[in-house]
């Protein structure tokens, strides 16, 4: 079972593609670009679709998806935790 | 080996002026807001006419104005339109919109109400209907070659499976469209924002790289000029964010998965101007999807895919809308929308390459008279982009 993906090895930031992903969650990940797999712990409820972290993030650093700049860190993440805008925002506009 | 070749055919109905379309709409086009009544009026009387009413066509003046009546003419010239009745207040900017659409040499007639009223104007223009639906209905689908098929994309209430997964459908192929020289379109300028150096040097020159950027900067020229905020609410949409995406600069990276690895971005067009060679054209335009898909249209394009995450569930009057969907809650909750599963992919249970070629296959199914998931149900969303306000 694929519980999350992300396109680039360096990406810090992951995608959950299943339904039901609880806090606690030993939950396994495929790296899309190079075809390989890896674990973490989840560190919080994650619905469908949102992103968990990869890396310990702090605020001011820049969070890599698809291998690119994707926004700014704006409050501290956890690896295995839920990211999204409470704790990210674009660098545009 | 890819379920297209360069010998594949498809049956589409040949316009006059060469140009395929995959459908056979006559259309009541209105001109303006003032002759949506007299439009619905003749399509009712007139079984096989169909509508297309809009809020829009008075007291606009210069570059939206012109925008107006491009997408007009652009809707009527269309090759999944047969023929067209225009219908408007008065006779001068109908007969522009009649002699646009003229061109292309497909029966097209012009009714103006001024001087005539609802009553006399719905006789006469059902009359012309009536005709012309009854010589469409005798027209035949033939064989035709796939590089003849025009196919444009945009996609609508993304979430992060759509750039994991129904948008690299799409740019599968698109890549595998490029290679036989199919006229091809994206756009949805805003939702580039933060790749749009992937795309330029996507770009085929230096002129279409410059020309893209000019389009690129105009809009977020326009955006900051009318901002009230960082769009946190607009881009990313509330149902973007519901869907996992945060940032715009996410959503544009899961966007351009659409133009896929291999295709050369191949030209850039303004709002609704249709493309003068085969490839791959970046369209200047709005990121709201029915905007966009009624400028693809308006274009000359005839078959449209629009990959979803949340489940968007738009169609377009005269362009056939097949929806391709990667996340599985949203493929199990609304079914009945979706015309391709791309689901697999996220869980390795399909190849890219496979997903694409399934998309493909509903390609030609649509192409050769099957109906969409949106046309089955009825969606037919004309929206006209406006520039400004009217005078």
């Amino acid at each position: 079972m694929i519980h999350f993906v992300l396109h680039d090895a360096d990406d810090t930031v992951a995608v959950v593609v299943v339904e039901g992903v609880k806090r606690g969650d030993k939950i396994t990940g495929w790296i899309m670009d190079e075809d390989r797999m890896i674990d973490i712990t989840s560190r919080a409820d994650i619905p469908i679709g949102h992103k968990v972290a990869l890396k310990d993030m702090a605020v001011g650093d820049t969070v890599m998806k698809y291998g690119i700049d994707m926004g700014k860190v704006v409050a501290p993440i956890a690896v295995g935790e839920h990211a999204h805008v409470h704790n990210i925002k674009t660098k545009r506009w | 080996m890819s379920v297209i070749s360069k010998d594949t055919i498809f049956l589409g109905y040949r316009r006059e002026n060469g140009r395929v379309g995959v459908r056979n709409h006559v259309i009541i086009l209105p001109l303006d807001d003032l002759s949506n009544a007299a439009a619905e009026a003749v399509a009712h009387n007139i079984k096989g006419a169909l509508a297309i009413p809009h809020p829009y066509g008075r007291l606009q003046f210069g570059a939206d104005l012109d925008l107006h009546f491009r997408t007009l003419i652009g809707t009527g010239c269309n090759p999944n339109v047969a023929a067209v009745v225009v219908i408007g207040i008065e006779d001068g900017w109908t007969k522009r919109v009649v002699d646009g659409i003229a061109a292309t040499g497909k029966p097209v007639a012009g009714f103006g109400i001024e001087g005539h009223g609802d009553h006399d104007t719905i006789l006469r223009a059902s009359k012309t209907a009536r005709e012309y639906v009854q010589w469409a209905s005798e027209k035949q689908r033939e064989a035709c070659h796939i590089s003849e098929l025009w196919v444009s994309t945009k996609c609508g209430e993304s979430d992060t499976t759509s750039g994991c997964g129904a948008n690299p459908t799409v740019g599968n192929a698109f890549d595998k469209l490029h290679a036989l020289g199919n006229y091809l379109c994206f756009g949805e300028t805003s939702e580039i924002t933060g790749g749009e150096k992937i795309v330029a040097s996507r770009c085929k020159t230096p002129a279409v790289a410059e020309k893209f950027m000019f389009m690129f900067n105009r809009y977020q020229d326009m955006i900051n000029r009318h901002k009230t905020s960082d769009l946190s609410d607009s881009q990313p949409t509330k149902g973007n964010i519901a869907g996992g995406l945060t940032t715009i600069e996410e959503k544009a990276l899961g966007n351009i998965q659409k133009i896929g690895k291999k295709c050369t971005v191949d030209g850039v067009i303004d709002k609704a101007e249709m493309p003068t060679h085969p490839g791959l054209w970046f369209m200047d335009s709005s990121s709201a999807a029915a905007e966009m898909v009624t400028l693809c249209a308006a274009s000359g394009y005839a078959v449209h895919f629009f990959p979803t995450g949340q489940g968007n569930v738009i169609g377009n009057p005269i362009l056939p809308v097949i929806k391709i969907c990667a996340n599985p809650r949203t493929v199990r909750t609304m079914s009945e929308h979706i015309d391709v599963d791309s689901s697999g992919l996220l869980q390795r249970g399909i190849t890219l390459d496979q997903a694409g070629d399934k998309l493909l296959e509903c390609m030609l199914r649509t192409a050769n008279g099957r109906l969409t998931a949106a046309e089955a149900l009825g969606h037919r969303e004309f929206v006209l982009t406006r520039l400004y306000e009217s005078a």
